[in-house]
């Protein structure tokens, strides 16, 4: 089992597996955000049960952390290995003819994310696990907020301009990225994804769905902020 | 037709290589690309220069030998063939043509614009075989059934001719639609069945050794492919070896 | 030196059985101190080299190819043939003989080709075995089709690329002993001469295509798996690297050739384009099934379908002259391959060639698709088709049968074969001549052995189709692994053969200096330029018809390029590198010494046989008129040469060839 990652194809199967966890990650918290624009309430008391419990603080919360960090980390050995595999590069490649831009340019839509993953980091994760497992404050509260904290830090994060650009411009780049990525993770298990219409309008719904419901909100909440 | 032909000249496997410029003139649009490539290098050998040495043997698109890279692509621009079959006619007098070897670390150029690709014999050294003795003993031929279906299916597999654009055409220089192709021919036989597992292993890690890049499955090998080669061989071969993993 | 042809002894379907329980037999400990050398990758040399290596022998295998999964074998469309009787349609190994001595037109030797139709079932077990896709039916059973000259379905197949499979099926055997260290693979290797050492062949001297180095390579036994000498014509639907150099090497050294004249020139070929053109493609015979073979009927219609001004298709029914229904009424479209060749020829030469060249008949599948759509139609129950209805109920089915062809003929002419006739003309296919071997695939120089289509033995003068397949593999694993094993029980003790021997030195100056000589020339004119004149002076004189008057031209003419060709040849380069044009050199000069060879043996045999047809030689009157007419009572036997220095000089030793199981019969179609 150990040999079969260390195969080309076992890196492979491991990279699909990675992206099927944070697909579905992708999912469920688009689902909590959205409820954002519908019910503050709502949004918060969500938040906090996500932020408090200890399973999914303990048990899931590092199992995403790690699917982060190795989607990355693996996706760059991949492609340093790729690299290495045509030492020589073509003077002319006609890549269009025969594949998509978002195929062949994977490792750059996913840098891209990898930046505004960390923007994000900074923005949000970095700043909960401050209050959390620093300071120690599980409550929720914020000095001066009525209720919990969750839906007051979201809208503040909004009010910039620039920032809700750099999150537009990133969710495109997510678009692209699972525009080939979804298809190509089922493929990767050995399913011929690519070849089966119904997988390819399924992956490109979620790959379109996804990131245009993540820009609307960062839209939705930079024009509705309360002052 | 009057073309331009930028060819990569490298005189042999340690020398560095550069693209050089030709005029060929009188081109028929019937002739092949090879017949036109025969045309430069008559040319060539008249004024005493070095002809461009490529590879080629049958030029009826079976044997897998000849390999260019032109204007961007493997075999050229048309599709479903290889270069020997790529006609003038696919071309405009007056146009540039770019001409490149095959490029991967594993297929090294050797001179001008034959490669090396021995790596795909040493790869089916490692398992692309079924142990049976050829002494005649064997039973009778009908004695193994085998549906249609996964006959014609391996059949198609098997049509592979080993030319390498697959290689050549992925960005990552990858050999999986080759090897998939091999694993999958005898995977869906039941004679291949006895060292399913062994063999797709092998032949997996020989291919690693070789230092082909991975997959990214962005299906570029099955358009160029001049046999029309599916994807379903590579997403069998991944099954393949999940399955012997598990086992 | 009297030909002995070591048939064994007894009846002909006993003679293989018993031969085998007789021979001699090498103990497997010491098949590991025996060394043996096969150049050729093909299906007989890969299947020979796999063997023997499976056997336990030390092999090493030979290709110019970079690999041996690209041997010209690969090329083979249509199928192998198989006395399997699956189809329960009467056949059985002695039809198989049969019809194989038959299709040779009784020029081939009894005992050899029994065995071959005997061994031929084994073949299709063993590469079933092997993982060979072949084409099943729905009980999952092996399908089989018919092909021309015979009356039963007994050819197995794998879509239109049963070459392909097989030889990939002995690539895989050989990959198998590879890997286990019993075959060392030299790839991108040319066999230039052979070493014989007290009248034994006991090595070779290859160049490596990669480096130019010349280098000794020892064996107790040399196999010559080369193919065939079809380049001979420049144009053939040969591979541009297939030559005739091994066999042309080891005539030199005392292997007779046998029987050069009889080439099959095969009608089914896209016709040639103009004088660039490098090679021609051969399409599958299967196509005459449903094709119409057909020019126009006046001189008009052809200048006006030359000049552009008439399509094929405005020429009504008795415009037409189906020149094949016409001559052969019994088989029509469906004689066999020299037959619809020479048809074509005769008809071309009397000016109705419909393309540029002159040199194109029409195949027309309008009656097929017709034909099948109707059928079509009242399949489906569809009343009162309307004619678009039919036609395209009918090229659904023709391109379920030819789709593949049909797109290929479409990529190099460039025109739907669907809507408008193909075009073809022969083409050099396949030679049945080749180096004579005895019963033990042995030729005239001890211990060196020559199998399938370079060899001589089991065609005669005409090659039945899907019988190549069968030949080559049937040497290479099953026949000589036995004989061989019965000349080596003698070499147990012999050790290992140096290669710092008088013998190797001389051979191997020999080869430099011919290569010094190549790259020191510098002639004027390229290698090409002299083989394209052969092949023309070969195509007009000992092409598809042959008569006395142009084949001395030919022998005076060929021997006149070949002088040129040593004093004005043009080699680039340098020997030390990858030099396309030095290997070009060496094979070309080969090609100039065995065309006038050619020649001489079509002169010599002045009687109408298979591929070889002497237009001295035809019935003058009856229903056979101006067919071919063979000569029994002179010419039944083989001719082999021994070399003399010049090709003119060979002289001919005969086999004679007896008929103990088959009576001999004038062939008819009419």
């Amino acid at each position: 089992m150990s040999g079969f990652f260390k195969s080309s194809i076992g890196r492979k199967v491991a990279m699909a597996l990675s992206a099927f966890f944070l697909m579905f990650f992708l999912l469920q918290h688009f689902a909590i955000n959205i409820l954002s624009v519908f019910s503050a309430d709502t949004f918060n008391e969500v938040s906090h049960f996500m932020g408090t419990n200890p399973l999914i603080q303990y048990v899931l919360q590092p199992v995403l952390i790690f699917g982060v960090v190795f989607h990355f980390v693996m996706g760059f050995v991949l492609e340093l290995k790729n690299k290495k595999a045509r030492n020589v590069a073509y003077v002319k490649n006609n890549g269009a003819a025969n594949s998509s831009w978002m195929s062949r340019n994977m490792i750059w839509s996913g840098a891209a994310i990898l930046a505004f993953i960390i923007l994000h980091f900074i923005d949000f994760w970095f700043p909960e696990i401050n209050t959390k497992f620093i300071q120690g404050d599980w409550s929720g509260m914020h000095e001066g907020v009525e209720g919990y904290r969750y839906f007051h830090e979201l809208q503040e994060k909004f009010v910039s301009p620039i920032r809700v650009g750099a999150y537009v411009l990133a969710f495109i780049f997510l678009a692209l990225h699972l525009l080939h990525g979804f298809t190509s993770a089922f493929q990767s298990m050995g399913y011929t994804a690519m070849h089966k219409k119904t997988l390819q309008n399924i992956g490109k719904a979620y790959a379109i769905i996804i990131p245009l419901g993540f820009i609307f909100i960062a839209i939705y909440h930079h024009f509705n902020h309360i002052h | 037709m009057n073309l331009t032909l930028k060819i990569w000249r490298q005189k042999s496997a340690s020398d560095k290589g550069k693209m050089v410029d030709y005029k060929v003139t009188d081109i028929s649009e019937h002739m092949s690309f090879l017949e036109m490539m025969d045309v430069l290098n008559e040319q060539l050998v008249n004024s005493g220069e070095d002809p461009v040495a490529f590879d080629h043997d049958c030029r009826e698109g079976i044997c897998g030998m000849c390999s260019m890279y032109i204007n961007g692509e493997a075999h050229g621009p048309d599709r479903g063939i290889t270069t020997c079959q790529l006609h003038m006619r696919m071309f405009k007098d007056g146009d540039t043509i770019t001409i490149e070897p095959f490029r991967a670390t594993a297929f090294p150029v050797i001179k001008d614009l034959v490669v090396d690709r021995t790596a795909f014999d040493r790869i089916q050294h490692a398992g692309g075989y079924i142990s049976v003795n050829t002494s005649g003993n064997t039973q009778d031929a009908n004695s193994i059934p085998i549906s249609k279906h996964a006959a014609d299916e391996a059949m198609d597999a098997a049509t592979c001719i080993g030319c390498g654009a697959c290689v050549a055409t992925c960005k990552n220089s990858s050999a999986m639609l080759f090897v998939g192709a091999k694993v999958s021919q005898y995977a869906l036989l039941p004679q291949g069945q006895i060292e399913a597992a062994d063999r797709v292993q092998n032949m997996v890690a020989q291919m690693d050794l070789e230092g082909f890049g991975n997959c990214t499955n962005t299906g570029a090998c099955e358009i160029e492919c001049p046999k029309g080669i599916s994807l379903e061989n590579i997403a069998r071969m991944n099954r393949e070896l999940m399955k012997a993993a598990i086992k | 030196m009297a030909l002995d042809s070591k048939v064994p002894k007894g009846p002909l379907k006993d003679k293989w059985t018993t031969y085998k329980d007789h021979i001699n037999l090498v103990n497997p400990a010491n098949k590991r101190h025996i060394d043996i050398i096969v150049v050729g990758t093909g299906l007989a040399g890969g299947s020979a080299a796999a063997t023997l290596a499976e056997l336990g022998y030390n092999v090493k295998a030979f290709c110019y190819q970079d690999s041996p999964r690209r041997a010209h074998s690969i090329a083979a469309q249509g199928g192998i043939n198989a006395a399997k009787n699956y189809q329960g349609d009467g056949d059985s190994t002695y039809r198989l003989f049969y019809d194989t001595v038959k299709g040779g037109d009784y020029r081939s030797r009894e005992a050899n080709v029994y065995r071959l139709a005997e061994v031929s079932a084994n073949i299709i077990d063993q590469c079933v075995a092997q993982g060979v896709p072949f084409a099943r039916d729905y009980g999952g059973l092996l399908d089989n089709r018919s092909f021309g000259g015979v009356l039963v379905s007994r050819t197995f197949y794998a879509k239109g690329q049963t070459g392909q499979q097989l030889l990939l099926g002995a690539y895989s055997a050989m990959n198998r002993q590879i890997a286990r260290g019993k075959i060392q693979m030299y790839n991108r290797h040319e066999m230039l001469d052979v070493v014989k050492i007290d009248g034994k062949a006991r090595g070779i001297i290859a160049r490596d295509l990669i480096t130019g180095k010349i280098e000794r390579h020892s064996a107790h036994a040399v196999v010559i798996a080369s193919g065939g000498y079809g380049n001979v014509y420049f144009l053939s639907t040969n591979a541009m690297g297939s030559n005739a150099t091994a066999a042309w090497k080891i005539h030199k050294k005392g292997a007779f050739f046998a029987n050069p004249c009889y080439t099959q020139i095969h009608p089914t070929c896209i016709p040639r384009s103009g004088d660039y053109q490098s090679k021609l493609t051969l399409m599958s015979e299967s196509l005459r099934n449903d094709g119409r073979i057909w020019v126009p009927k006046n001189m008009d219609d052809v200048i006006a379908i030359r000049e552009g001004r008439k399509k094929p298709t405005d020429l009504s029914e008795d415009e037409r002259d189906y020149y094949l229904e016409r001559r052969y009424p019994a088989f029509g479209n469906l004689v066999p391959r020299d037959v619809a060749s020479r048809a074509a020829k005769e008809r071309c030469d009397a000016g109705y060639g419909v393309n540029a060249t002159g040199e194109a008949v029409y195949l027309d599948f309008a009656s097929a698709i017709e034909r099948y759509g109707k059928e079509q139609a009242k399949i489906h129950n569809i009343d009162n088709p309307s004619k678009e209805k039919i036609i395209e109920l009918g090229e659904a089915i023709v391109e379920a049968k030819y789709g593949n062809l049909f797109q290929m003929y479409e990529k190099i002419v460039d025109e739907n074969p669907y809507k408008t006739p193909m075009m073809i003309y022969p083409a050099t296919h396949y030679t049945m001549g080749g180096i004579w071997v005895d019963y033990n695939l042995m030729t005239t120089v001890d211990g060196l052995y020559c199998i399938g289509e370079a060899n001589f033995s089991d065609h005669g003068a005409n090659r039945l189709g899907a019988s190549a397949l069968m030949q080559g593999l049937a040497d290479g694993y099953f026949v000589l692994p036995y004989t061989i094993g019965d000349y080596l029980a003698d070499d147990i003790r012999t050790g290992k053969i140096p290669t710092d021997t008088k013998e190797f030195e001389e051979a191997e100056k020999e080869v430099t200096d011919r290569i010094n000589f190549f790259i020191n020339n510098k002639g004027t004119k390229s290698v090409d330029h002299f083989h394209k004149r052969l092949g023309k002076v070969m195509w007009d004189k000992v092409g598809m018809s042959r008569n006395e008057k142009g084949l001395k031209e030919a022998m005076a003419e060929i021997k006149a390029i070949r002088e040129e060709f040593w004093k004005d040849v043009k080699v680039p380069g340098t020997a030390n590198e990858m030099n396309p044009e030095l290997e070009k050199a060496g094979r070309v000069a080969d090609f100039l010494e065995l065309g006038e060879l050619f020649a001489k043996d079509a002169l010599e045999r002045n009687e109408s046989c298979g591929g070889h047809f002497r237009e001295e030689s035809v019935e003058l009157d009856g229903e056979q008129k101006g067919e071919a007419k063979r000569n029994d009572k002179e010419y039944a036997y083989v001719a082999a040469w021994e070399y003399k220095g010049e090709p003119s000089e060979a002289v001919l030793h005969k086999e004679e060839l007896e008929f103990k199981d088959i009576e001999l019969k004038q062939r008819s179609y009419k």
